[in-house]
This record gives structure tokens, C-alpha cells and sequence, in this order.
């Protein structure tokens, strides 16, 4: 069935009976091309692209609880390609490409809103260190705009210029950076992928990985066993235990970011905002309510909720920037759980097992790098080789010293 | 419509309020509702999606219909809830998500569009074409959602955060809390007692019911009178417990200032951090209503809303009333209102068996069908099997049961279980570490399960406490057993609504069943149930038990419903009270910073410091003209700055110098006393961490500096690595960068000038150190220098450090010097070919900035190992270089390096500026960078592009230090 | 989140500054393979349940604290101190 508003509309005529399921229900086969573990963003999304752009569709996706029951849904739904280290930057413009046409890709409306993201600096040292970054977005092919003082007041009049604890000395526009609704990219993925034969089996909890030999020949799941000659993990806050499945210790520790949203409001602000000062982030969603985060409660947890001193800074810091923003009230707060990896950079690599494949370690920027990780997955899945723009992120390189730290506060995982 | 002989208002206190551009009166004691409600006014509010006329469901902060703005005098606050804001002299209140105006909205044309907008439309069209979306489609919607405004206007309004601790809290005042309380408090325990009403009471106060013979009201009266002389015990009200965390810590928000005229420095609300041993839950229960079609017409509310507004406010919504009602709690509903004089025209009970109530009419086994009356309800009809009867009625009672109040017991991924005999999710025991559920919010409904309920949680609570308790009689109350026959929805092909906040009803629950969206997770973020300002408190059960219809499962197996905190939405004021502009960060300010202000220095952020941006002169109109005048003068003769920001840690022992020479990777342990070194510190994992002088004061006494931004994390670091590694060494060590004032002298003068300030000659070689007197004041004098000139820098204890600072300044007057700031200080340091945190950003390796034969081959050293991994190292790398303008152009830092030819992409950006200055000295623009294989590429010239700002200039590759690389005026 | 630091007493997570997990108290020798420092600084177990992590009281005493806790419940088993104590 092809969504359209023509669609909507003679369905509104004729009581909305029409409407299909969006994906089917199978029941697991006792074997496949390939599977994946792991229905989230990620995972339905690396499932859609080996149909799309390898063929192979006798392939299963296998969740073990709902579809998008993960961080897709658990998060602050910014979409930005503004990275600047060699390894990141192509490859957060590769997924920002394709969001750009992803409601026309998947025929689902995901909301993508290219609203303008602005980073917020308050030093010299700061601007520097932005313009470097913009400077390296421009030479990818991105786009990025230096704001002074002035610049940032015309388009975010609001903010407390005069009196905040950290001067704004201006910002660091990414005209194309904005939100997407979160759950819409799972759903998207999932109903374009079950349309191209991908079966999307939920309730089905992986608890064994086959190996022999040194290859990965199938899983054991909760709804018997799966054989299949490549196996993907796309599991990000549960990747340690997956892989231990399979012998493997990873660079990952488990955080908490905790995420909050507001009463609906009449719009009040039109771009993302990030204020560094603070790790203070906001954006209005569509609904109208203000979605807003802050740092990792940081100790390492999968409780999926956090404490009051990080909701607290989070809220100070809100106050400090933007005191216009006080009378809303904070209407549910959410934790995700983190992949931390020492550098704050992603893992999409084969794995020292035949066939069997890992997609991990998103940190706390997973949402926006969906498509372009499903992507890459997809790619290394189906030819064995990492896509080039997905090339730096290999498992090994802790080992090596090849470290992608874009935050620059050490690849341990202690001083994240 | 007021009812004279009932209420608590006090109706000797008449008020007058505005709504919506209209006076009203009411009395102290009303809230907003129901003092609209006194003046007959029935539509408050516009749905969220389809703007349907809403009125007052619910007398309590769970209310979806009645949000409101509350204008103040500078700014409003939007989604009010009119049940909760009190009434006060002067409140001015008004409608909001509504265009023009309440009566009328435009948008109401969504209303008769509904078809076209079933659950998650929007996710299946807006898709063509592409531009579009964020020029037209979007903003459209954005414009119609959200719901009330706020100004844009900074919020100045006054906020707190506070703490408390106690042996036992207890969340909630009704029966059950109360007797919790007071059985606790008397026990002698410390006791909050937190109740989210402006009065202590809870169902009490809103059901004629009688304890221990006495009115409920007056016991709850003679309950309060033994508290307040209790001291052990705090009553907080207007405080409502917003979320349960780890370790017995909850959050809590008082509403102080809102009930009343604001004032200045009258706190709006306080945010309370309550830490607590153990806790109690008594919230209660919360009606549920009943799904038919038009069941959001303004005049249906809930039945226990009736007896609250009545009972406490003597107050009601109309003048003909009628219940729907599947339990018995209704009847009391119906009793008060026909003993207050109301009629009563109808009970409407779904149960075959249902008793007849003298009064009225008892339909037994019937429901409602519909309700009618877009601006107000007039009627209802009833149905009885095939049967249907028409009934004018102004004011519909629902009832569908009650859920228990158990939302804090899901703060902590806690999960409800199904109890079929309630029809409700009841808390599952120990889901809160030393919580336990008492009353309603447990599924004991009767007044007098709830009182023996709160008693005996007490008991347990103390016994956990370690404290006995003795038993003490029961107050007598009714005990009446509670039956209810679940019934969620009454057919209809039109629609019936479940959340009444987001206009979810239950067409769009089947809808997304029928669309496979059948995981109750899916269903609630396909058709936004339960995602309004209320949470779903007052609709998530029923939209499960629909959804499990839909699907054809059980309750249980369709899912659980879960909550996260906060349980009321709570202000981000109020949350990050204290933040407000320099509150965010603590400011730390040098012992010069008035001197330096004296002299009109703009003071900039370094860190959480502020230091002396430039010290202007007469006549110096932009920081250029200052800075480059600094330099010179430092260059020419000399200049003081206050260097007391950089990190000082003290550190003493006989294996001090093993110590850092495992924390330095060079070696410290060889240096003579009276003699500074230079060290580079790593991290475990290989890049530079930090760099920075250290001083052998004694044999086994040592001062390390660290630059200003990584003071606290060295600290930290040498902490670790000594506890961790190596606990039996004899070193210790603590932080004295608060405890020394510190000024660099630098110049050719600067020995001139130590010597006035000390009377003698300074005496030290380079890198050289001692004890001295200042002017009587025990001081240090060391011979460093971050410019490449001579240079000195003298510490003294720090509440010297303005005298010394003011001295140093007039005696550097007398001899051509003078102050200077960060600026110059800057461009003196990219002269010299100096590092900062620009350059050491952590990303660098001590092989990157040329320092690798700093790491001692000879001994282990944080962070070695890492280092030698083989990415950490070779020409691929980016190394730092200088780089000059071959014109006199500016640079900026951030800009990024090509060869010349080479397309501007990122495959050829071969390294980046990091730092820029202009140097009145070699009157050239000069910038240290990083640069692929830098070392090898001096002589080169390089293409300096910074795409921002349009600069693209060619420059010379040059080694880092422009100035005097031999280091001849450093050792003169 | 409460900690009972064993100098202190019960105090607020906010005195505290966490620092990941306790492998970080073994450090290889100088001479160890490099795979052994990949481990040590890189790879975890990073537990569902019990784990062991250091916590640094930065706003108190300094110590440096060994913290037993279930990564799921958040419960708090054991603390100990780095340097002396029970680590």
C-alpha cells in the first residue's frame, strides 16, 4: 500500500477501513541468508538497505521485544552533519544525503525538518575550535555559517545575552542540521524493508550465537533456532552482552543520557540549539513540546533512567542560556542507554568470526547516523569490505592508536 | 452555581479574578475551576488537535481539559491547570490554543475534518513535494498544535532548591497518609508529610463519609491539631512528590508563591530534594472514565470531581444531573448532591445487579450512548440492550472505577500488576528500595482500609527503622467492599474519547491495531495516547483495555502501562533554580582583579576565572593598539601579568621525585633542589594531558604548576595514580592554587624590577628557584618565563596578592613597563613558539608537537605504552608548525592547510591553524598549526584557507618559535 | 544516588566523580604485550548486574573508592577504598 495524501483522504471517505498492517507478523524460518539482531533503527535500517541495495532479502530482523523499542525511540531526534575529523565527517554527510531523501526512499513521512542547528561558543579559544569545524563541514561539501554575537541575537533573540555565566560570543550555523520524528525513522525502515520480503520478527530474544570452526553458522532465539551464514549484531545498549554471546569483549561501557520534553507550546523556537557550556541541547518538536538534554548521568548503567543532579544541571543550564524558557514545565524525562566506546566514535566492522558482523558504539549520537550506518552495515554485510565512508570506524583501532576523538578528552573510557 | 451551605471556601474573603477579559468574583478557597464553575462557565479550553470546546473534567492536577495562561505582571505561564491554581485577589487568567477567541475558533474546522486526520495521518502523507515540508506543511502544523504561549520573555521570576531529610516520607495526606504520619511521628521518628493540595485531607474533604463518628472533615481537624504539636513532624502541602530515585532520594515541588499576588522575592515555586530512609506511598486513587460517543462535551466530568467541588468549594456544574457510574463510589456522589438540594435525574449503572437509590432513578444494566451539547452538555442517551431513551441533563458524573495512584512506584522501572478483581494495575511490592504502597494507591478503597493501611505501613516502616511501635485502635470508618464491572468503552461508529488532552479516542486505538501497531508501546507513540500534560492518568488503562479489545487478548498479556517522573510536570525554573545568569557556574576572581579593573581591563572568561583581557591606555581605541603596545613593552622593558589561574599542587615526601617521575615522562627525580623543569604529563592513554613547570623547593619538596584548564583534572589524576598505583610510596600532595598569588615579570627589565620589589638582586639562573622576602612577606621566586624574554615569576601568600600586584605595576611604570593581559600574553607565547590547550586540545601526542625525545626511554611513565601504538606516531600525522603570511594579510585560527593546487576538499585538508596573532615585533600576522608531516615541510609554502571567512592566503612553513629559537634572552 | 564514602558517611552522588571501571586498577607492567594495554585501557565485560567501578570523592576526602553496584537496580553493595582498604 503507497502512502499519499490522495490515500488519506478517500480512506477518510471511506472510514479509514482500508488501512493494511504496516509490516507483516511471520514466524521465524529455520534459516536465512543472513540475520540481524537487533529491530532498531539501526538494525531495520541496515535490514532495508541490504534488500534495497544488495538484493538479498531472504533476511530476518530479530527484536526481542517491539520494533524500535531502543534508542530510536529514546532520544532528542537531531539529525546534524557537522563532524570534523577525517572518518566521521564523510561519513555524517553520507546519512545526512540520504535523510534528505528518505521520505521519498522508505514513502513515509519521518518529519526530517532541516530547521538549522546553531552551536553556541563563548571564547575566542572556542570560536576557534568551531571554525576549524566549519571549515572541515565546507571542505566535505556540507554546509556551515560563523555567527558572531550580532548573528546569533537575529535569530535567537531570546537567549540572555546580557546577564548568562558564559558570554555568547557568537555560533556555528549548520543551515541543513535539524530533528526527525524518532519513532517515524524506525517505522519507515521497518514497513519498507517487510515490503521488500525482510521478515521483522518480534518478541524473538537472541540467547546463543552458533559458532564452529572460527564462523558464525546461526543463533539460538527464544523462538528456536535461526541458521544463517552472516550474522549482523545492531544492538547498541545491550552490544556487550550480544557479543559476549559470541566470545567477544568489547570497548564498550553502558551509560545513561537522560533526555526531557515539555508541555506542549505554541512555536517558540525554531532551530536546534546547542550550548556547549552547559552540554545543554533543545529543539520544539512539531507537537510543540521542548525537547532538551544534557550530558551522561555518567556511571555506567542500563537502568534506562537517571538521577536528579544531571536533570538539575540540565535545567540550570536551560536558565542560564535561555531564562524565557523557565514557566515550561518538564513533562516526562527518559533515559537511553549508551554504547560509550573510548572515543566517542562508532564500531561498524567484521569481527574476528567469520560471517559474524558488528554495528556498535554509537555514544550518545546514534539517531542522526541511522541511515547512513543501516547503509554501511548493509555494505560490509553483503561484500566483506567496510564502505569507504565507514572505513575508520573498525573495532581495532584502540589497538592501533588510530583514535577518533572528536571531543578530544581521551579515548579511555573513564574521561568521556 | 454555589451551594450555600457547602464548602470550605471562605466566603467572608470575596475575590475577583479575571477570565478571559471578563470579571468574576469568588472566594478565598476556590481554585480557579471552581470559581469559573460558580460563575457558569462552562467551556474552558480547546482540545489539542481537533479544538473542540472542553470544560473542567477533574478538580485535581491530573486535569486534561482546563489549562489555562496565568498572566502576571511581567510575563504568563501557559497550561495551567485551572483545578490547581488557587484563587487570589486580582488573578488574571485566559484561554488558550484557541483562535480568535474561545467561543469561536477557526480551527474548530479540524473537528469536521477528523476523518482525514486518524492516528499517525501525518506520517503517511506532507511527503510531495519535498520542499514543502519545511516551507508549508510544517509550520501549518507546528502553528495548530501546542497549546498555551509563552512570552519569549526571560523568566524573572524567583525559584529555590532546597534539601531535606527524614526517617520516613510520606506521599500523600488522605487517610491512609495521615494515619501513616501520625502513627510514625508519635513513634518519634523524623516524618515529612508531603500532600499535593493547599489542605491536608485528600478524599476526605471531598466525601461526606464520618470517622470515629465525627464528620471526616473534623477528624482530619483534630489529626492536624496533634501533628502541629509534633516537632518530629513536617506537614508540607501545595508540595507535590514529582519522582523516586536511587538511595531513598526524591524529588518534591512546593508551590509557594503561585496561590498567591506576586511580590518580589516571594519564591514562585522551591524545588525540594528529600532524602528520606524510608517512604510511604499513599497518593490515592484516581477516577476513570467511561468511553462513549461525545464524551468530551463541556458539563461530562468525572463523578469524584462532583463531590470535590461540592464538598470543598460548595460548588456545582449544573442544575440536572446525571451519573454513569460502574461502581458504588458514585452513589455517594449522587446522595451529597440530592442532599445539597440537586437533582439528580439519573443513574446510569452498567451492573445488572445494581441497588436502587431512593431520589432518583437507578437504570440498571443500561449505559450512556451519547452525550450532546457542543458548547455545554444538554443531553444525554441512555441505552438499555436495543433501547434508547433520550435525557436532558446539564452535567454528566462518569465513573469507570478507580486507578490506583501508583506512578512513583514505576520511577524505578518498577512494574504494575493486573489485578482482575479491581480491574486496575496494583504496585508490586519492593519496586521502590524501602517503599511501601498504602490506601487507594494499593487498591484498598474503603476509608477505613485505607486508615489501617497507613497504620500498619507506619509500623513496618519503624520496625525497619529499628524502632517498635506500639498498636494503636483504629479510628471507625466505613468499610465497604468495592465491586465494579470493568466497562472501558460503549460502542459506537463515532467517535469516543480516551485522551481527552491529545483528542485520542478510541477509533484511532483500533486504527492502529488494524494497522499492526499492537504492542501497547506502539499503539500509545502511533496515536500519541497518553503523551498530553496529564500523562494518560486519566486515560492510559482504558486505552490498553481498548487496545486489548482490538487485538483480542487479555489485559496482562497486552501489556503493562508504565510512568516516568516527573508525576506533575514540574518548571525548568523551578528545576534549575539558582541557574539563572552568573548562578550557572561558580566565578573565580584574582586576588588582582580589582587593580585590574581600577584600569579599566575587560575582564574575559578563562575557564570558571576572569582575567585581564588588556590594559588600555589613553588614547588606545581598539584592543590591537593595547596589545601590540603590551608586547613591545614587554620586549622593550617589562611587563607584569597575574599568573595565580595556573594550578599549583604541593607535594612532598621522600619518593616525591619517583612520583613525578611516573606522572611526567621526562625525569624529575635528577633535578637539584633550587632548580624548575619543564615537564610534559600524558594520559593512560597516550596524548598529552597537560605540561607545565615543576620546582624542587627542598629535598623532598616539590611544586607543580598545570595550566589554568586542567588544573582540577591533574589534581585528579595524580590522586588516582597514587592511590591506585602506588598507595605505599612516601609522597602526599595537595592543591595550593587558591593559597599563592603569582605574577609574571617579564622583560629586559624584569631583573630591574625584582630587584627594586626585593631590595636585591634576584640571583637565580634560568630555571632556577628560591625562598625570598617580598617587603617582609615570605614569598618564591622563580625564574620562568612563558614570553622568550627574562622573566620571573613571584608568588606570595594570597591575600597579599593585590598589594603585590599594585607594587609590581607602579615600580614597572617607573621604568617604561606596565601591566599586561591575555592578549599580549598570547601573542608573546605564539612568538616564542609556546603551547596552550589550543594546541595540547587532546588530541595531540608529545611526537606531534616535537616532544618526543621527552619521554624518557629509561623509565615507565603514564601513559608510554599507549604511545608507542603504532597510529600515535609517524608523517601521516599532523605536527606543529609556524606559519607566516607571504603578504601582510590576516589569518585565522581554524582555517585549514592545503598544498597549492589542491582542490578545497577534505581528502586534501592537510592540518589547521590553531592559533593567530600579530606580532608588532616581526609585524607579520603569525600562527602556529598543525600540518601533515609538518617537520619535514619547513620552507613550504602552504595555502591558508578559511572558508568561513573568506580568507585564503598564502603562507611559509616555518619551526614553532619565531622569536630568538637559540633562547638567548631567556638564559641572559 | 547516595554513596557512603568510608571516610565521610552517606553523601550525594554530586560530591563524587566516577571514573569507570575498576580494571583501571590493573595496570600492566611495562613490559606487557601490547594487547594486554588494549585491554586494560579498551575492553570490558561491562556487565548487566554486579560490576565493580572507582568513584573519586573530588568534593570530600580525595579518596579514591572501589563501588560494588548492580548496573540494573543501581543498587549499591560494597564501597571500599583504592588505597589501603579492602581493594
Amino acid at each position: 500500500m503507497r502512502y499519499s495524501g490522495l490515500k488519506v483522504f478517500t480512506e477518510g471517505l471511506l472510514g479509514n477501513r482500508g488501512w493494511k498492517p504496516v509490516w507483516r507478523d511471520p514466524a521465524p524460518k529455520a534459516s536465512y541468508d543472513a540475520v540481524i539482531i537487533g529491530g532498531g533503527g539501526h538494525g531495520l535500517a541496515t535490514a532495508y538497505y541490504l534488500a534495497k541495495n544488495h538484493g538479498l532479502t531472504n533476511i530476518a530482523v530479530l527484536e526481542k521485544g517491539y520494533l524500535g523499542s531502543g534508542n530510536i525511540g529514546r532520544n532528542t531526534t537531531i539529525v546534524r552533519a557537522n563532524y570534523f575529523l577525517p572518518g566521521n565527517s564523510e561519513f555524517y554527510s553520507h546519512s545526512m544525503k540520504l535523510w534528505e531523501g528518505l521520505e521519498a526512499d522508505l514513502n513515509y513521512n519521518v518529519m526530517h525538518s532541516q530547521r538549522g542547528l546553531i552551536n553556541l561558543f563563548h571564547s575566542d579559544g572556542q570560536r576557534d575550535a568551531f571554525a576549524r569545524r566549519g571549515n572541515a563541514m565546507i571542505n566535505q561539501g556540507d554546509d556551515a555559517i560563523l555567527l558572531d554575537r550580532d548573528g546569533v541575537r537575529e535569530l535567537l533573540p531570546y537567549l540572555d545575552f546580557d546577564n548568562t555565566r558564559f558570554p555568547i560570543y557568537g555560533g556555528l550555523l549548520h543551515p541543513r542540521g535539524g530533528t526527525a520524528r524518532h519513532d517515524a525513522v524506525a517505522w519507515g525502515y521497518a514497513r519498507a524493508a517487510d515490503r521488500r520480503g525482510v521478515d521483522l520478527i518480534q518478541n524473538c530474544e537472541v540467547t546463543g550465537i552458533d559458532i564452529a570452526n572460527g564462523r558464525v553458522t546461526g543463533v539460538q532465539t527464544t523462538r528456536g533456532a535461526i541458521r544463517a551464514a552472516k550474522v549482523g549484531m545492531v544492538v547498541a545498549g545491550r552490544s556487550s552482552q550480544v557479543a559476549a554471546m559470541a566470545g567477544l569483549r568489547l570497548p564498550i561501557e553502558s551509560h545513561i543520557l537522560q533526555a526531557f520534553v515539555t508541555e506542549g507550546l505554541k512555536p517558540v523556537i525554531d532551530h536546534v540549539i546547542s550550548f556547549g557550556m552547559g552540554h545543554f541541547y533543545i529543539s520544539q518538536s512539531d507537537k510543540g513540546g521542548l525537547v532538551f538534554g544534557g550530558d551522561l548521568d555518567f556511571y555506567a548503567s542500563y537502568a534506562a533512567r537517571g538521577n536528579l543532579p544531571m536533570v538539575e544541571h540540565v535545567m540550570e543550564a536551560g536558565m542560564t542560556l535561555m531564562p524565557m524558557i523557565g514557566r515550561a514545565r518538564v513533562l516526562r524525562s527518559w533515559g537511553g542507554i549508551m554504547d560509550m566506546t573510548p572515543d566517542g566514535s562508532p564500531i561498524i566492522d567484521k569481527t574476528p568470526i567469520d560471517g559474524l558482523f558488528i554495528d556498535a558504539g554509537w555514544n550518545y549520537g546514534g539517531f542522526k547516523a541511522v541511515p547512513a550506518s543501516g547503509f554501511c552495515m548493509a555494505h560490509l554485510m553483503a561484500t566483506g569490505t567496510s564502505h569507504p565512508v565507514a572505513a575508520r570506524f573498525k573495532l581495532n583501532r584502540f589497538a592501533t592508536g588510530h583514535i577518533l576523538d572528536e571531543e578530544g578528552t581521551g579515548s579511555q573510557h573513564n574521561l568521556h | 452555581m454555589r451551594i450555600d451551605s457547602k464548602g470550605r471556601i471562605d466566603r467572608s474573603r470575596p475575590l475577583t479574578f479575571v477570565f478571559d477579559g471578563t470579571s468574576y468574583a469568588g472566594f478565598k478557597g476556590d481554585t480557579l475551576a471552581s470559581a469559573l464553575m460558580a460563575n457558569n462557565v462552562r467551556v474552558v479550553g480547546r482540545s489539542f488537535k481537533y479544538h473542540r470546546p472542553r470544560g473542567i473534567l477533574t478538580a485535581g492536577s491530573e486535569e486534561p481539559n482546563a489549562l489555562v495562561e496565568v498572566l502576571g505582571p511581567s510575563n504568563q505561564t501557559p497550561n495551567t491547570r485551572a483545578t490547581m491554581q488557587e484563587l487570589f485577589e486580582g488573578l488574571v487568567a485566559r484561554s488558550q490554543n484557541r483562535w480568535p477567541s474561545l467561543g469561536l475558533d477557526l480551527l474548530e474546522v479540524n473537528d469536521l475534518a477528523a476523518p482525514f486526520l486518524s492516528a499517525g495521518f501525518y506520517y503517511k502523507t506532507f511527503m510531495w513535494p519535498r520542499r514543502l515540508w519545511e516551507g508549508l506543511y510544517e509550520p501549518l502544523i507546528r502553528r495548530a498544535a501546542g497549546l498555551g504561549r509563552l512570552s519569549g520573555k526571560h523568566d524573572e521570576g524567583t525559584y529555590e532548591k532546597a534539601w531535606a531529610h527524614c526517617d520516613l516520607l510520606v506521599i500523600g495526606a488522605g487517610p491512609a497518609g495521615l494515619m501513616a504520619a501520625l502513627t510514625a511521628a508519635r513513634a518519634g521518628v523524623d516524618v515529612i508529610l508531603c500532600d499535593e493540595s493547599s489542605e491536608p485531607g485528600g478524599r476526605l474533604l471531598s466525601d461526606e463519609g464520618a470517622i470515629d463518628g465525627l464528620p471526616a472533615a473534623d477528624w482530619v481537624a483534630g489529626v492536624l491539631a496533634e501533628m502541629a504539636s509534633l516537632p518530629n513532624l513536617r506537614l508540607m502541602t501545595r508540595t507535590t512528590v514529582t519522582g523516586a530515585y536511587d538511595d531513598g532520594t526524591f524529588g518534591a515541588l512546593e508551590r509557594v508563591g503561585l496561590h498567591r499576588r506576586p511580590r518580589p522575592n516571594l519564591p514562585r515555586e522551591c524545588f525540594w530534594r528529600i532524602v528520606a530512609k524510608r517512604s510511604i506511598l499513599a497518593a490515592g486513587a484516581l477516577e476513570r472514565a467511561i468511553a462513549f460517543e461525545n464524551n468530551d462535551r463541556p458539563g461530562v466530568m468525572m463523578a469524584s470531581a462532583l463531590s470535590t467541588y461540592l464538598n470543598r468549594y460548595g460548588v456545582v456544574p449544573g442544575k440536572r444531573i446525571a451519573l454513569f457510574a460502574n461502581t458504588d463510589s458514585a452513589r455517594n456522589t449522587a446522595r451529597s448532591l440530592m442532599a445539597a438540594g440537586v437533582e439528580v435525574a439519573a443513574i446510569i449503572d452498567p451492573r445488572e445487579d445494581a441497588a436502587e437509590e431512593p431520589g432518583t432513578t437507578v437504570h440498571r444494566g443500561a449505559v450512556v450512548a451519547r452525550a450532546r451539547g457542543r458548547m455545554g452538555l444538554r443531553e444525554i442517551t441512555i441505552r438499555k440492550g436495543a433501547s434508547e431513551t433520550r435525557l436532558s441533563v446539564d452535567c454528566l458524573g462518569v465513573s469507570g472505577g478507580w486507578n490506583p495512584t501508583l506512578h512513583l512506584t514505576c520511577h524505578m522501572n518498577g512494574r504494575p500488576r493486573w489485578s482482575a478483581d479491581l480491574a486496575a494495575f496494583v504496585p508490586n511490592d519492593g519496586a521502590i528500595p524501602g517503599m511501601l504502597v498504602a490506601g487507594a494507591a494499593n487498591g484498598s478503597f474503603s476509608t477505613h482500609g485505607c486508615l489501617a493501611a497507613g497504620a500498619e505501613a507506619a509500623r513496618a516502616s519503624l520496625a525497619a527503622l529499628g524502632m517498635a511501635a506500639p498498636m494503636a485502635a483504629l479510628p471507625q470508618a466505613e468499610d465497604a467492599p468495592y465491586a465494579i464491572a470493568p466497562l472501558w468503552q460503549v460502542p459506537t461508529k463515532k467517535r469516543a474519547w480516551l485522551d481527552f488532552a491529545n483528542d485520542v479516542t478510541t477509533k484511532d486505538v483500533a486504527l492502529s491495531a488494524q494497522e499492526g501497531f499492537t504492542s501497547v508501546e506502539h499503539m500509545k507513540r502511533y496515536t500519541t495516547q497518553g503523551m498530553a500534560p496529564d500523562q494518560g492518568k486519566n486515560s492510559n488503562v482504558a486505552a490498553l483495555a481498548v487496545l486489548a479489545d482490538a487485538t483480542g487478548r487479555g489485559i496482562p498479556e497486552t501489556g503493562t502501562t508504565t510512568f516516568r517522573p516527573p508525576f506533575a510536570p514540574v518548571s525548568i525554573a523551578a528545576m534549575g533554580a539558582g541557574g539563572r545568569g552568573a548562578g550557572f557556574a561558580p566565578q573565580r576572581f584574582l586576588t588582582s582583579d580589582r587593580a585590574s579593573r581600577d584600569r579599566h581591563a575587560p575582564m574575559i572568561e578563562a575557564g570558571l576565572w576572569y582575567r585581564p583581557s588588556y590594559f588600555p591606555k589613553p588614547g588606545e581605541t581598539t584592543w590591537r593598539e593595547s596589545c601590540d603596545r603590551e608586547v613591545m613593552m614587554v620586549r622593550s622593558s617589562v611587563g607584569v601579568t597575574d599568573v595565580s589561574t595556573l594550578g599549583k599542587i604541593d607535594i612532598q615526601g621522600p619518593d616525591a621525585g619517583r612520583f613525578l617521575d611516573f606522572v611526567y615522562t621526562n625525569t624529575f627525580s635528577t633535578l637539584p633542589v633550587g632548580r624548575v623543569r619543564y615537564g610534559l604529563m600524558l594520559r593512560e592513554d597516550g596524548h598529552v594531558l597537560d605540561d607545565g613547570t615543576c620546582a624542587r623547593l627542598g629535598e623532598t619538596h616539590w611544586l607543580m604548576t598545570t595550566t589554568t584548564a586542567a588544573a582540577g583534572l591533574v589534581m585528579r589524576h595524580l590522586d588516582f595514580v597514587h592511590q591506585a598505583f602506588c598507595a605505599d610510596w612516601q609522597v602526599r600532595f595537595t592543591s595550593v592554587t587558591e593559597g599563592w598569588a603569582q605574577f609574571a615579570v617579564a622583560g629586559p627589565r624584569a631583573r630591574d624590577l625584582i630587584t627594586s620589589a626585593l631590595g636585591r638582586a634576584p640571583g637565580l639562573p634560568f630555571m632556577g628557584c628560591s625562598d625570598v622576602t617580598v617587603q617582609g612577606i615570605a614569598g618564591r621566586l622563580f625564574r620562568i618565563s612563558f614570553s622568550g624574554e627574562e622573566g620571573y615569576e613571584i608568588a606570595v601568600p594570597t591575600r597579599y596578592g593585590e598589594a603585590l600586584f599594585r607594587d609590581l605595576i607602579a615600580r614597572a611604570e617607573t621604568m617604561g613597563g606596565g601591566p599586561y593581559g591575555m592578549e599580549a600574553l598570547n601573542v608573546l607565547r605564539i612568538e616564542k613558539g609556546f603551547i596552550t590547550h589550543a594546541e595540547i586540545h587532546g588530541r595531540t601526542t608529545a611526537c606531534d608537537i616535537g616532544m618526543e625525545k621527552m619521554v624518557s626511554a629509561k623509565k615507565d611513565c603514564i601513559g608510554k605504552a599507549a604511545a608507542a601504538r603504532p597510529g600515535m606516531t609517524g608523517p601521516e600525522r599532523e605536527q606543529l608548525v609556524g606559519l607566516k603570511p607571504l603578504t601582510d594579510s590576516p589569518i585565522t585560527a581554524g582555517a585549514h592547510l592545503f598544498a597549492q593546487g589542491a582542490e578545497l576538499t577534505r581528502e586534501n585538508s592537510a592540518g589547521y591553524v590553531t592559533s593567530v596573532g600579530y606580532s608588532p615585533l616581526l609585524k607579520s600576522h603569525l600562527a602556529l598549526a598543525f600540518l601533515k608531516n609538518g617537520r619535514a615541510r619547513h620552507g613550504e609554502t602552504i595555502r591558508l584557507v578559511d572558508r568561513l571567512r573568506d580568507i585564503d592566503v598564502l603562507c611559509s612553513v616555518t619551526g614553532p618559535v619565531f622569536h630568538d629559537p637559540e633562547g638567548e634572552k631567556l638564559r641572559a | 544516588m547516595r554513596l557512603t564514602c568510608p571516610f565521610c558517611g552517606p553523601r550525594d552522588r554530586r560530591e563524587f566523580h566516577y571514573y569507570g571501571a575498576a580494571d583501571y586498577l590493573n595496570r600492566p607492567g611495562p613490559e606487557a604485550a601490547a594487547s594486554a594495554w588494549d585491554d586494560y585501557l579498551h575492553n570490558r565485560d561491562n556487565p548487566a548486574g554486579v560490576t565493580q567501578d572507582l568513584w573519586y570523592h573530588e568534593q570530600g576526602c580525595a579518596a579514591w573508592l572501589k563501588v560494588t553496584r548492580n548496573t540494573v537496580t543501581h543498587e549499591i553493595l560494597a564501597v571500599d577504598a583504592v588505597a589501603g582498604g579492602a581493594a
